[in-house]
């Protein structure tokens, strides 16, 4: 009975097509990766939504914390000449 | 339940106004702009107890609902029903497993919520307590259910908290082919002999009424501040009351009745040309709630069922743990 409650969960990422990356479409619980795999494919991709599916375990990813959200993510605001809208271009001047 | 959430009466909490807790002021700004709440983000504690109930019960609901169709599966009348059947069954096992995991954000085990379940801790959904006394049956369920479901569910995609809504957006997704394979069942039938018509009425007799009372006890007027409605609101969890999402359901559903040939067990269903909405009877809320205490028609058997069926696939879970730690200490080894 404990069988289930010892799974790993894995996260599932799916390339809807060709051209496009992996996205993030939900989680499961599987024994290994090979079953998580075919799982997945069961589950996330019953209408052809995917050409391809990763599956990651939830305890490899690293992320980072929302408390620690605005000292991890601020020192971004303040650099706006990254932006192409910080420059001024005199009028005329094309394919810039 | 079965995408909404209210309680019988007596465990109905009172619903006070939320005092801002210091740590829970970006909770508060995000919801007021009807943002979206993610796993790791700080939030009341009944905020996610209170999703933990209502997804888990959501999640029990899909899964306690591939009985009474399932049953159906060996007996459907061609190929092609029974393969539409086969594929409606698992695309409800499917939404169940997107909803245990989106509670599973919260912070809970899906095992544990399934020892709830089968301990009677949690619920499902009452309209699964009733049965599926013939063909007729699969279809209408398809049909006023499903239904019922999707008016439930549609609002439920932009709840405020992430997890559930993109599992809903998923669910939505599948539900119309389920909604319209019923109705198609339905029509074939009542646009059979005499007596496939005769059957295609009373299963709609028998399952009316335990559809509309899908959406819960009136939570509107005079009955505003019952259940858990107004807090779910404040939350953006809920949109809209029981009482406007009933509305909404039968005011679809009459006009499709009509192209079905069919009737609905109900003498005051009239269009109100002042309201813009079709008038319904009073429902029997003491059925709901007996239902909900476990006095319905098959509440025993449900339950039975699904023990049953956790027990007996023990041993296959077992046995895949067991590979996977084999082929695990082989690559292991193997590695060393
Ligand atoms: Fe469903
Ligand atoms: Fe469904």
């Amino acid at each position: 009975m404990s069988g289930r409650r010892d799974w790993p969960l894995f996260e599932v990422f799916v390339r809807s097509r060709r051209g496009l990356s992996h996205v993030h479409v939900g989680s499961l619980h599987a024994p290994d990766a090979e079953l998580a795999l075919r799982n997945a494919r069961d589950l996330y991709t019953r209408r052809q939504e995917g050409v391809s599916l990763w599956v990651v375990e939830a305890s490899a990813i690293t992320a980072s914390s929302p408390q620690e959200k605005d000292s991890f993510f601020d020192p971004a605001g303040d650099k706006i000449y990254r932006h192409p809208t910080f420059y001024d271009i005199p009028d005329g001047v094309e394919h810039l | 339940m079965y995408g909404n959430d209210f309680a019988s009466p007596s465990d109905a909490p009172s619903a006070s106004p939320e005092p801002v807790e210091p740590g829970l002021e970006d909770f508060w700004r995000i919801v007021g702009e009807d943002g979206r709440i993610e796993p790791r983000d700080a939030m009341p504690e009944d905020y996610r107890s209170s999703l933990v109930r209502q997804i888990a019960q959501h999640a029990h609901s899909e899964i306690i609902g591939m009985q009474p169709e399932g049953e159906w599966i060996s007996r459907a009348p061609s190929l092609r029903r029974k393969a539409i059947l086969m594929a409606k069954v698992q695309d409800e096992a499917g939404h169940g497993l997107y909803l245990y995991a989106a509670a599973e954000t919260l912070g809970v085990d899906r095992a544990e919520l399934l020892d709830m379940l089968h301990t009677g801790r949690q619920k499902y959904s009452s309209i699964f307590n009733y049965p599926t006394l013939t063909w007729a049956d699969i279809g209408t369920i398809g049909w006023l259910v499903d239904g019922a479901a999707i008016v439930n569910q549609v609002p439920l995609c932009r709840c405020s908290y992430g997890p559930y809504a993109r599992a809903m957006v998923r669910v939505c997704k599948e539900e119309s082919f389920h909604q319209r394979q019923g109705f198609e069942a339905l029509y074939t039938l009542s646009h059979g002999t005499p007596q496939q018509h005769e059957m295609a009425q009373d299963a709609v007799d028998r399952w009316w009424w335990p559809s509309l009372m899908m959406f819960g006890p009136h939570d509107s007027g005079p009955h505003a501040t019952a259940g858990h409605t107004a807090k779910s609101m404040a939350w953006g969890v809920k949109r809209f009351s029981n009482d406007d999402l009933r509305q909404r359901f039968v005011d679809m559903t009459v006009p499709q009745a009509e192209a079905l040939g069919l009737t609905l067990p109900d003498p005051d269903l009239r269009w109100n040309e002042s309201r813009g909405h079709y008038d319904f009877g009073e429902i029997d809320f003491n059925e709901l709630f007996e239902v909900i205490k476990g006095n319905g028609p098959c509440n025993a058997e449900r339950m039975a069922n699904r023990r049953r069926a956790h027990e007996e696939g023990a041993w296959v879970r077992e046995a895949a743990t067991a590979y996977a730690e084999k082929t695990a200490a082989r690559r292991t080894a193997g590695a060393a």
